[in-house]
């Protein structure tokens, strides 16, 4: 594999409310190479967003905190950087844009505004090569009349649109690494697919490390080259698209897989995981998903699993693939799946 | 994109078309005023002891002998000429008296407003910023006080503290009253500045101090606490986190994406408190011995000198009518998706 671009260890953001403390991630591990597209998928509320904003700083604090662990970004730890060191890394080498295109962009200053405010905090240039670099921009991102829509108002472009100058805006400084959390979810699924299309041409040309933040393992299937699973504020379990999707070791993967609907094959009922994505708490005992989970046994509600091999180079934060259970737990696992008809 | 003056200049006209109904209004109520007066207009104005011959010549004089819609007729025509009528009390024509006043309350109500928008919108921005710290709850402790306080109280305290026991601001007046100014625009401010009479400059502002402050404390703070809560709400929006992911500075977020939505909220509260000021005038006019238009008309009242106390009030009404002129103006000019 190339060279690493970012490697958190170990993360947990906290956040200090008024109700008490409320771990939203805890010991995250995510690793991206040079040029790679990471996707981090699992259900709201998981902490998807927290880990992304937490790698920026960008978390809402008071009352979020890094707690503990290491963000280390081409060989820096940015987990205790300063904002003055955070502010030059922002926009520049890390960027990221966000679910809500409609709301992200300032309504009161033009789009070129907007964009030249980009470029200028972090490279030395007029405003006139500040213009002229985001009209490339904006045409490399494929919106038409980019010379015009630069002096228009973001009320003035679709979602879609906004979407695309979000991504324009930032590219423009080059990033190493681009963190999109749902760029596409609140987006029709026509100019989702551009949107993806689009991103996925910005990665392969510029050689841009994307972290993909989504919900939709469609959207995993169509563009990441490796895929995170997370559940209630833990990384569940890692690999490659392929090895993830087709042959999925944690229970929560196995039926987030099972619950997208097929285009081929039988007809059946779309499944879902009963129940829901629990709060999370401070010193929680047991598997955060035995509640819902079909292979739970005693052990899974009283300790709390760590991150087991599965003997392909993978883990799987489950007590099934813990050595000391033998391999019979594996096998009954294995053995249900196949009557269910996974 | 069609050219942004072309927008505006159109802008503007249609505002200012949508203002001649409202002028319309405005007229129809001071003309009112002398009607509503229970009984004999002219007797009232004169007293009781006066002659049938007296209230038949000042009848006849102020046109109340002609039905009620040939009067409105005359009065609307008269007033687009410029004519606001003649003061019963000083035979002139008021159009030639009332500028005086009107300066003299604009002048007031420009320094009131000035004070109440910088310091308010100031406190209220570094509230914001420092939400929670010392700074925040003694700002808001001070904005509390602040609304909550009568005017006619602050100012009587104002002239006992700083004119009475300590001497260093005049309690009375617009200027030193044995060296009157020699008047142009009668705004006096502009006026010494003319003259390049510089040392007459620092003693107007200084009779400006105390009746400015006086008038706009409670605006400054009612504005202090709008953009404070306004500054809160923005900031969590999302495109403040698009402009710190950018890696924009503090500065840049407050000052230039925060503030000026905040500032769209604000706006309103600063056009509506327009109004509360010139209300406020009257009463800060009258005990600052501030030649303006409230007392104009309050003085009036006591004479009964009716014309004066319509053009008054109209004079009034229209300053406010175009104070919130301007305030639509300045939100077309902030927010790009006004349309009408
Ligand atoms: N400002 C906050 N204050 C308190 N708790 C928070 C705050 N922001 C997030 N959390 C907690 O962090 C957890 C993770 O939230 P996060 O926004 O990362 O979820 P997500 O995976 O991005 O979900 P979604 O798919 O809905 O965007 C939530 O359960 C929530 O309780
Ligand atoms: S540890 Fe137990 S409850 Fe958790 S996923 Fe594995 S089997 Fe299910
Ligand atoms: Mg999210």
């Amino acid at each position: 594999m190339s060279e690493i671009v970012l490697e958190i260890k170990d993360l947990s953001t906290h956040f200090f409310t008024d109700r008490g403390e409320v771990p939203a991630i805890e010991q995250v591990s995510i690793r991206v190479h040079k040029g790679e597209v990471v996707g981090i998928v699992g259900e709201s509320g998981c902490g998807k967003s927290v880990t992304s904003l937490s790698i920026m700083q960008l978390v809402p604090s008071p009352p979020g905190k890094i707690v503990s662990g290491e963000i280390n970004f081409k060989g820096e730890d940015l987990a205790p950087a300063s904002e003055k060191r955070m502010k030059k890394i922002r926009g520049n080498e890390i960027s990221m844009i966000f679910q809500e295109p409609m709301t992200s962009l300032n309504p009161l200053f033009t789009i070129g505004n907007q964009m030249i405010e980009a470029l200028r905090i972090h490279q030395k240039v007029s405003k006139k090569e500040a213009r002229e670099k985001s009209i490339e921009m904006l045409k490399l991102v494929g919106i038409p009349r980019a010379e015009s829509i630069i002096d228009e108002y973001p009320h003035q472009l679709s979602g879609g649109m906004r979407q695309r100058v979000m991504i324009a805006m930032s590219m423009s400084c080059n990033p190493e690494l681009l963190i999109a959390d749902e760029p596409t979810t609140a987006l029709d699924v026509t100019i989702q697919a551009q949107i993806l299309e689009l991103m996925r041409k910005l990665n392969k040309e510029k050689d841009t490390a994307i972290l993909l933040i989504t919900h939709d393992l469609g959207v995993v299937a169509d563009i990441c080259d490796r895929v995170i699973v997370m559940y209630s504020g833990q990384v569940v379990e890692e690999g490659t698209k392929r090895e993830v999707l087709k042959d999925p070791k944690h229970p929560y993967s196995k039926g987030l897989i099972r619950s997208i609907p097929k285009l081929h094959g039988r007809e059946e009922k779309l499944y879902s995981i009963p129940g829901t994505v629990p709060k999370p708490k401070m010193d929680r005992i047991g598997c955060r998903f035995a509640p819902r989970c079909e292979f739970a046994f005693e052990r899974c509600f009283k300790e709390n699993p760590g991150l087991y091999p599965t003997g392909d180079g993978r883990s799987s934060r489950c007590f099934l693939y813990d050595k000391s259970e033998g391999d019979k737990k594996i096998n009954a696992a294995t053995n249900k799946e196949a009557t269910i008809g996974g | 994109m069609e050219d942004w003056g072309d927008v505006m200049f159109a802008y503007i006209m249609r505002r200012l078309l949508m203002l001649i109904p409202v002028l319309l209004g405005m007229t129809l109520i001071t003309f009112s005023i002398v009607h509503l007066i229970p009984g004999n207009p002219a007797q009232v104005i004169l007293g009781e002891t006066a002659s049938a011959q007296a209230i038949a010549d000042l009848e006849e004089n102020m046109g109340l002998t002609e039905p009620y819609f040939v009067q409105y007729g005359i009065y609307l025509t008269d007033l687009l000429q410029g004519d606001l009528g003649t003061s019963l009390r000083s035979k002139s024509a008021i159009s030639s008296e009332i500028w005086p006043y009107i300066a003299a309350t604009f002048e007031l109500t420009v320094f009131a407003m000035l004070f109440a928008i910088f310091i308010g919108v100031n406190a209220g921005i570094i509230s914001a910023w420092k939400q929670n710290t010392w700074f925040d709850y003694l700002a808001m402790l001070i904005a509390l006080i602040g609304v909550s306080m009568p005017v006619f109280w602050l100012a009587l305290m104002e002239q006992w503290v700083f004119a009475q026991e300590l001497g260093w601001l005049p309690a009375y007046g617009r200027q030193e009253s044995r060296d009157p100014i020699a008047a142009i625009t009668h705004f006096y401010v502009l006026d010494s500045l003319i003259h390049l009479d510089f040392d007459r400059t620092v003693t107007i502002l200084k009779h400006l101090v105390l009746p400015s402050i006086a008038l706009g404390t409670i605006p400054m703070a009612i504005i202090a606490r709008m953009t404070r809560s306004s500054m809160l709400e923005v900031m969590k929006s999302d495109y403040i986190r698009t402009v710190r992911a950018k890696g924009s500075g503090q500065f840049l977020i407050i000052y230039k994406h925060a503030l000026k939505n905040a500032m769209i909220p604000v706006l309103t509260v600063i056009g509506l408190q327009a109004g509360v000021l010139l209300g406020g005038a009257i009463l800060t006019e009258t005990i600052f011995s501030w030649p303006g238009i409230g007392r104009y008309v309050y003085e009036a009242i006591s004479y009964r000198d009716y014309p004066v106390i319509q053009s008054g009030i109209l004079v009034i009404a229209f300053i406010f009518v175009m104070i919130n002129l301007i305030v639509d103006i300045l939100y077309k000019k902030i927010d790009p998706r006004i349309k009408y």
